[in-house]
């Protein structure tokens, strides 16, 4: 798959600079592929800059783009920090073990597990596995009641105004009644996964299943009528009919569905670890609020900035599958 | 030879929100075995909705249609359908294609290994072997219909019910499509019902043309028997005098006893209503 690729449309050109073709024309095609976005990023910077420095907070001036670049320095830092002191614990416990059982061969080792803070890098691999178990939840449930939907005008006219009400609700919203009955349900001394987590996923699941529920519905629905026919003279299965028509037709439209559901999850989780208390970045950029520090913003920019990032990179892995999917080459996936 | 197909007193009635609307009235007809029969009319006078009633898609109103001693109440296999724009799945090569219709109809009743051949002899003998394993987004209108022909024929239809089959080809690869019909004609001896609006491609390729008049309520207005001997050849035959003599009681038919002056905007407008009511 060429998820970077996908965008990255100067490299053909250097490629023929290299090989010496037609260089002045390509030397064009490469400013206008690299020179242009880079002329617009560096305005971006320069507003971002002049405006933050005459923005101030109680906590200082609000952060520009050399204090961010700070930040993020001073995170990937701690990052490291974190993980050689719990090296140095391990090594510890292992050295104090092989000690012990050299005087007494009897002796059980044991290895307690480093109970340190998460460092940034933690925080961001437990949003992103939090985020995809939501729409993993959220694409199980809304694919196949699309599908039921969809092939059933009676069933779309029942499941709509519910699926119309529900749409529209912010995971603020649904939090509160999902904690409480997580709590009451999920009761168990010693829980695999934390509540936080189940809470976040939920409230995510609960708030991305529309867009792929509408449009793989949609999709369904709007199957052409030869095919339908051709099923119906070959008198195929229910599953047969599903699986070799339906679910082929409609996969571009289950696809539009499924990408924005990711990138709604995505928005929603951020939302919902804050107030759940899901050690992800929400939490991140809950704890540096609440910290107050004159470090705070800069480290809420640099998070503010990562969850930009990792949701086009998101939206980019989601389109590669879905070009490695799509039955018809020739479409304009974008 | 047995009569296999019976469409006795046949009549549909469509309910749309303008009341009801009578396209057919007292369609009889019976077809023998190996028969050539082409459906021959202006648009709009209901000779889809005669294939699609055959093939089960439409229901009737009144009368029926009996195939093999039973009434048509469903599609089926048994009454394979040639569609005009083909409908072969895009996201299947033409073998897949075929290979659906295939393992549908013969699951338990062939191996895999039979299979596989049967699937392709039946791209062979529409001369298809060499882009098998094409998509349909790669090969032209006139060999997705050849595909479209092989799918039909590799489920061993009793009756092969094409609508315009040929209608939306030039007319080169109209020609050479006719042409691979009759060897294959030849060959099978397939129960065959087409509808055209091509006068030459009905004389040619027909046992009989069943001339329709013009809806509302059509119905069947003459009935032809083409007695030219067979194999039969385009060239030969366009300076044969019984040929021509068929061609131009076609054409009186449709041009003269039959007549149909309207206008442009009205009779898209009877098309659009026409797709709708089969959708």
């Amino acid at each position: 798959m060429n998820i970077a690729l996908a965008n990255i449309s100067w490299i053909e050109p250097m490629v023929k600079i290299a090989k010496g073709d037609d260089v002045a024309h390509n030397i064009q095609v490469i400013i206008k592929a690299i020179g242009v976005p880079l002329a617009g990023i560096l305005v971006f910077l320069m507003i971002w800059h002049a405006a933050a420095s005459n923005i101030e907070t109680s906590l200082g001036n609000f952060p520009g783009p050399s204090d961010v670049y700070e930040q993020a320095k001073g995170l990937i830092a701690e990052h490291y920090e974190e993980r050689d002191k719990a090296d140095a614990f391990y090594q510890r416990q292992e050295e104090r073990n092989a000690a012990r059982l050299a005087q007494d061969p009897n002796y059980e080792a044991k290895i307690r597990p480093y109970t340190g803070k998460p460092t940034y890098f933690d925080q961001i691999g437990t949003s992103l596995i939090t985020v995809l178990s939501g729409f993993v939840l959220a694409s199980l449930i809304a694919i196949p009641l699309g599908i039921l939907t969809g092939l059933s005008p009676t069933l779309n006219a029942a499941f709509n105004p519910v699926i119309q009400i529900f749409k529209p609700v912010s995971p603020l919203a649904w939090l509160p009644l999902v904690t409480m009955v997580v709590s009451a349900l999920y009761v168990s001394d010693d829980p695999t996964v934390p509540k936080s987590f189940i809470n976040s996923m939920i409230t995510v699941m609960l708030c991305s299943l529309w867009p792929t529920l509408i449009n793989t519905s949609v999709g369904v629905a709007s199957i052409s009528p030869d095919l339908q026919n051709v099923s119906k003279v070959l008198r195929l299965s229910f599953m047969t009919h599903v699986i070799k028509i339906v679910l082929p037709s409609s996969i571009p439209m289950i696809f539009t569905g499924l990408r924005l559901s990711l990138s709604i999850a995505w928005m929603v989780l951020i939302a919902a670890e804050m107030l759940a208390q899901n050690p992800g970045l929400g939490k991140f950029v809950w704890d540096e609020f609440q910290n107050g520090s004159s470090d705070s913003l800069g480290r809420i920019m640099v998070a503010v900035l990562t969850i930009g990032f990792i949701g086009f990179l998101l939206d980019r892995v989601m389109l590669s599958i879905q070009k490695a999917v799509s039955w018809d080459k020739k479409a304009d996936i974008r | 030879m047995s009569v296999i197909l019976d469409i006795t007193s046949c009549g549909i009635e469509f309910q749309t929100p303008k009341g009801s609307f009578r396209a057919l009235r007292d369609v009889n007809l019976k077809i023998k075995k190996g028969e050539y029969i082409s459906l021959i009319g202006h648009s709009g006078c209901g000779k889809s909705t005669v294939l699609n009633i055959v093939a089960g898609l439409l229901q009737a109103t009144e009368g029926g249609v009996v195939l093999n001693g039973k009434e048509v109440n469903e599609p089926g296999p048994e009454r394979a359908v040639v569609f005009q724009n083909h409908s072969l799945l895009p996201w299947l090569t033409a073998y897949q294609n075929v290979e659906l219709a295939v393992k549908t109809v013969f699951q338990g009743k062939k191996s895999k290994a039979e299979m596989k051949e049967w699937i392709e002899h039946n791209l062979h003998l529409v001369h298809m072997d060499h882009a098998m394993h094409k998509r349909p987004d790669e090969i032209s209108g006139g060999m997705k219909q050849r595909v479209g022909i092989a799918r039909a024929l590799a489920m061993e239809p009793d009756v092969l019910l094409m609508d315009e089959p040929f209608g939306a080809l030039d007319a080169l690869t109209r020609a050479h499509l006719q042409d691979s019909l009759m060897e294959i004609q030849k060959e099978l001896n397939n129960t065959v019902i087409m509808i055209t609006h091509d006068v030459d491609e009905a004389v040619l390729l027909s046992d009989r043309i069943v001339m329709m008049t013009n809806g509302p309520a059509a119905t069947i207005g003459e009935i032809l028997d083409i007695e030219l001997e067979r194999p039969r050849n385009r060239l030969e035959l366009a300076d044969d005098p019984r040929y021509n003599h068929y061609r131009s009681q076609v054409l009186q038919f449709l041009y003269e006893k039959q007549k149909k002056v309207e206008h442009i905007a009205d009779a898209r407008k009877a098309k659009g209503d026409a797709k709708t009511k089969v959708a």
